[in-house]
């Protein structure tokens, strides 16, 4: 696709002596070997909390809402906020696979795979919310156009939180889709060499069937960049109709143009911070430093710092033009914010995720393993507070001054968010040990240009092929 | 090297020349008394009645919106009248209506005048912006184009300045451009009160300086480094030169929006939205990467630049493409979320927009977003040179009307019309803007030698 040229300046992607068998020993290795038992704690401690969640789900179903903190003026808090962090997380993976693809960004075949699994799983999370919220979940249907025998019982196409419905299910079916479809070469790989016939037959499902041919190969090109031409656009609507959630509201703090691009921003920069999490504990723990290296964390901390200069900007943006407005509710919904008792978790924020990132300046900071962790939970926990801040001090003191009250979480709120933390992790170890966690098919086709073992070998002035059956293989590079 | 060839001069000194007789028109023909106007207006309604059966209702502007509660038809504009002074009286009303139509009508020729200004001085500013990401981003592909993005963005010092002249002009009371700069309005309005302290002459021309030196500084010492680039033995001037740009961004990020601000939204200074400034970028963005493509098929077409292929064309359209479809999302965005909370201080803007100027402001959405969207959207398109040119200039056409669109209903209300002072100014301003970027364009080696990226361009390849 891209041109096989690059500039000498640019730095390898797969670093250390990584022949093409190479990458595939590396990859398929935690999937073939055993879980270790960093693996089983980490599982049974993600697998505790998860049910700890779901405990706290039956007790808010079978009793009512009112075991949450909600309260008459403060209607939405903790359930909306955790809906939209989650939702925010999963946008990294979508704009890792589909944006990054069509602009050619090469450092994205190392994270796509594990970008687009918390996709998938930190949406899983978030649609969990709205429906808990229901109170009466096995009625969740009724969210959807469908023809149905209750008399008026019909959706309201005027409200942006049906929008959600459609923004999320879409989107939730795309992603999956063009995961499973980066999936199929690296499934087949693992079919190919798995031994026991159990194993044989689950990756031959998965792979679908997939052969190798070079038809496969053209119809798998075209298919990911068309899903990535769908997934463009989703990605940026998918937090565009969260955001309209508030700002089609009258309410001050809510109601304002800029919310679509901005919570756009938010997500990219919440899901890169996520990304980051992940894979640099993954990298460690499954030997994979050589493909997700040191570069793929620079560059990763060079997006988060962008897209928090991005919300910063929007934060100013909107304190400015509060004050300008001249609308004196507008004027006093940000005051409120930034003095009134949630200050802290308004300060909080701009530490997080305005302050913090723009210590990825320095390069010497932002090739920092340790630091980039640090700042990625830095910013998972602002993304968190931004949401709670729109949320719960706009509502908190509303129109009617008599009507004031704050808002305090109960340990079922709480409960239920940490079982989402705990069920994301059930999820993502699960696929850390049976799935291909790293496109290696698309590595492969990186491995001339940019890594380091041929970089190497061109410098030397020496063939990249080597003697081995693989010779054919390398003709095309040419 | 590239040579400017007499042709192209001299279409250029012909397009200034028409252009200048065109606006001298639009000045001429402006009333100076309340009588005068009133003739212009008579005029008008006789030849076109229908055109201004809605006079009364035209309330985008200043006078409207001080004297609103004498409109006792206007309920159904939802105006906020409490923000107004209400002690206007029915019998001050007709003359004062008057003067209002009298400032619309003195207003046009340099409403026409800065639309164009600023609308050839965004395609530079957007093209700045473009080659300071394409630096920052350390991409691969466009280093053959630098040399022709910073030809453009050489119309930034000539462009800039004419457009600060204008606000000059303003803030001397030449003009009724910006409301708020009326002391006599301010007077009579608490909302602009409020606004004192962000909104006046001397702060609002400082920023403009700021912003303006800001833009033309990094312009110069990032072409000085581009250029010592070509002679250097390492790439000291290229590593300054993204440490540069990537600092650029930041401050760009927060100078465009200001100036978003100041120079287009405070025209009706009653009117907010967050996202404006944004939408604005995404206006000017697709307007700068337009152009590049077009100056890079000009060039081709002369036989320069022979290294550019169609991937380079390809992704150029890919742009175009995909900010058209961006530059939607925002205008989408804003409109809708404002025409669905439909609160009075907000809607007033695009009530008057969806009156007065229902044409251009439908007919703009098409040329940014529909004809862009079809005509783009098939890959082989993107590129054949003459499908880009053709799409391009529809682009073009539409972002102008989209500036047309932000400005003229406060600046000349229900007045608006596109005629000669407005065709005028566009000629005069093509032709500045041919002059300087082709002339800017002879003055470097077309390809740029030394770039570190310059061989990836080169064998770039989609």
């Amino acid at each position: 696709m891209a041109s096989h040229y690059e500039a000498p300046i640019r730095k390898p992607l797969v670093v250390g002596d990584k022949g093409y068998h190479d990458v595939t020993l590396d990859i398929v290795a935690p999937v073939e070997g055993t879980a270790n038992k960093q693996w089983w704690i980490a599982f049974s401690i993600a697998l505790v909390a998860f049910s700890w969640g779901l405990g706290c789900i039956i007790y808010t179903v079978s009793t009512g809402i009112g075991t949450w903190g909600l309260n008459k003026t403060v209607g939405w808090a903790w359930d909306i906020t955790n809906f939209v962090w989650w939702v925010g997380i999963g946008h990294a993976g979508t704009l890792i696979s589909a944006v990054l693809l069509l602009f050619r960004q090469k450092w994205r075949m190392a994270i796509n795979r594990s970008a687009e699994a918390m996709t998938i799983f930190s949406v899983i999370q978030a649609g969990l919310f709205p429906i808990i919220h229901m109170g009466r979940p096995w009625l969740a249907y009724w969210v959807l156009p469908i023809p149905n025998q209750f008399g008026s019982l019909w959706v309201n196409f005027n409200s942006p939180l049906l929008w959600d419905v459609f923004a999320i299910s879409t989107y939730l079916s795309v992603s999956l889709v063009f995961w499973w479809t980066g999936l199929l070469p690296d499934f087949a790989m693992i079919r190919d060499r798995a031994v026991k016939p159990f194993q044989k037959k689950i990756y031959s499902l998965l792979s679908f069937g997939w052969s190798g041919r070079a038809k496969d190969w053209q119809r798998f090109e075209e298919v990911s960049l068309v899903l990535a031409g769908l997934a463009t656009p989703l990605v940026l609507s998918v937090h565009t109709i969260v955001s309209f959630d508030f700002a089609t509201s009258v309410i001050p703090g809510w109601h304002t143009t800029i919310f679509p691009p901005y919570f756009v921003a938010g997500a990219i920069f919440s899901g890169f911070a996520m990304v980051n999490t992940l894979l640099i504990i993954m990298r460690k723990v499954s030997n994979l430093e050589a493909y997700i290296t040191v570069q793929h964390i620079e560059l990763m901390n060079i997006v988060i710092m962008i897209t928090g200069s991005i919300v910063g900007c929007a934060y100013i943006t909107e304190l400015f033009m509060a004050w300008y407005s001249g609308v004196e509710y507008e004027q006093y919904a940000f005051l409120n914010r930034a003095t009134g008792p949630y200050a802290w978790a308004y300060w909080a924020m701009m530490t997080c995720n305005v302050f913090s990132p723009q210590f990825m300046w320095s390069k010497r900071l932002r090739t920092s393993i340790m630091f980039s962790f640090g700042i990625s939970i830095v910013v998972n926990i602002g993304m968190w507070f931004e949401r709670f801040v729109i949320i719960v001090t706009s509502l908190h003191r509303d129109y009617l001054p008599s009507s004031w009250t704050m808002f305090s979480p109960t340990f079922v709120d709480i409960g239920i968010f940490i079982g989402t933390i705990g069920f994301f992790f059930v999820l993502f170890l699960l696929y850390a040990r049976t799935f291909p966690v790293i496109a290696q098919a698309e590595v492969k086709t990186i491995l001339k240009s940019s890594g380091e073992k041929y970089k190497k070998l061109r410098d030397a002035g020496k063939p990249l092929y080597e003697v081995t059956p693989l010779v054919s293989k390398t003709k095309k590079d040419q | 090297m590239y040579t400017f060839s007499n042709r192209l001069k001299i279409a250029s000194f012909i397009l200034m020349a028409v252009g200048a007789i065109g606006i001298a028109i639009g000045f001429m023909s402006a009333p100076s008394n309340v009588a005068e106007a009133k003739a212009i207006v008579a005029a008008q309604t006789d030849g076109h009645g229908d055109a201004h059966a809605t006079e009364d209702h035209a309330i985008s502007n200043e006078a409207a919106e001080i004297h609103d509660e004498d409109h006792a038809s206007m309920t159904d504009h939802a105006v906020s009248s409490d923000s107004h002074a209400s002690e206007a009286h029915s019998e001050d009303h007709s003359a004062a209506h008057d003067e209002h139509v009298l400032h619309q009508l003195q207003n046009k020729p340099w409403a026409a005048l800065y639309v164009a200004a600023f609308f050839f001085f965004m395609i530079a500013l957007g093209v700045l912006a473009f080659y300071a990401i394409q630096r920052a981003a350390q991409a691969g592909w466009s280093p053959l184009l630098f040399r022709v993005m910073e030809g453009i963005t050489a119309y930034l010092v000539p462009g800039g300045i004419i457009v600060f002249l204008i606000l000059v002009a303003s803030v001397a009371h030449m003009n009724h451009l910006f409301v708020w700069m009326d002391p006599e309005v301010v007077a009579h309005d608490k909302l602009i009160q409020g606004k004192i302290g962000y909104l006046n002459g001397p702060f609002f021309l400082a920023r403009a300086a700021f912003f303006l030196s800001g833009w033309i500084a990094y312009r110069w010492y990032s072409r000085k480094l581009s250029l010592a680039q070509d002679a250097a033995e390492d790439n000291t001037n290229f590593v300054k030169n993204f440490r540069l740009s990537a600092a650029f961004l930041v401050f760009y990020l927060v100078t465009e929006s200001m100036m978003s601000w100041d120079w287009i939204m405070s025209i009706d200074p009653h009117w907010f939205s967050t996202l404006f400034g944004w939408y604005i970028f995404a206006s000017m963005f697709v307007s700068g990467i337009t152009v590049i493509a077009l100056v890079t098929i000009y060039l081709k077409s002369k036989g320069l630049l022979e290294q550019v292929n169609d991937s380079h064309i390809h992704d150029l359209a890919k742009f175009m493409f995909g900010i058209s479809v961006f530059w939607t999302y925002l205008w989408f965005s804003q409109f809708m979320l404002i025409w669905y909370s439909n609160i009075p201080e907000e809607v007033t803007y695009y009530v008057t927009r969806i009156q007065d100027y229902n044409l251009p402001f439908f007919g703009m959405l098409a040329l940014n977003f529909i004809f862009p969207l079809l005509l783009l959207m098939n890959s082989d398109f993107k590129r054949v040179n003459w499908f880009v040119v053709m799409t391009g200039i529809v682009i073009l056409a539409g972002h102008y009307l989209d500036i047309f669109n932000a400005i003229m209903p406060s600046a000349v209300g229900d007045q608006w019309f596109i005629g000669i002072p407005e065709i005028g100014a566009v000629l005069f301003f093509a032709g500045l803007f041919i002059y300087t970027v082709f002339n800017a364009l002879t003055k470097a080696p077309i390809t740029p030698k030394r770039n570190p990226f310059i061989e990836e361009s080169k064998h770039f390849h989609y």
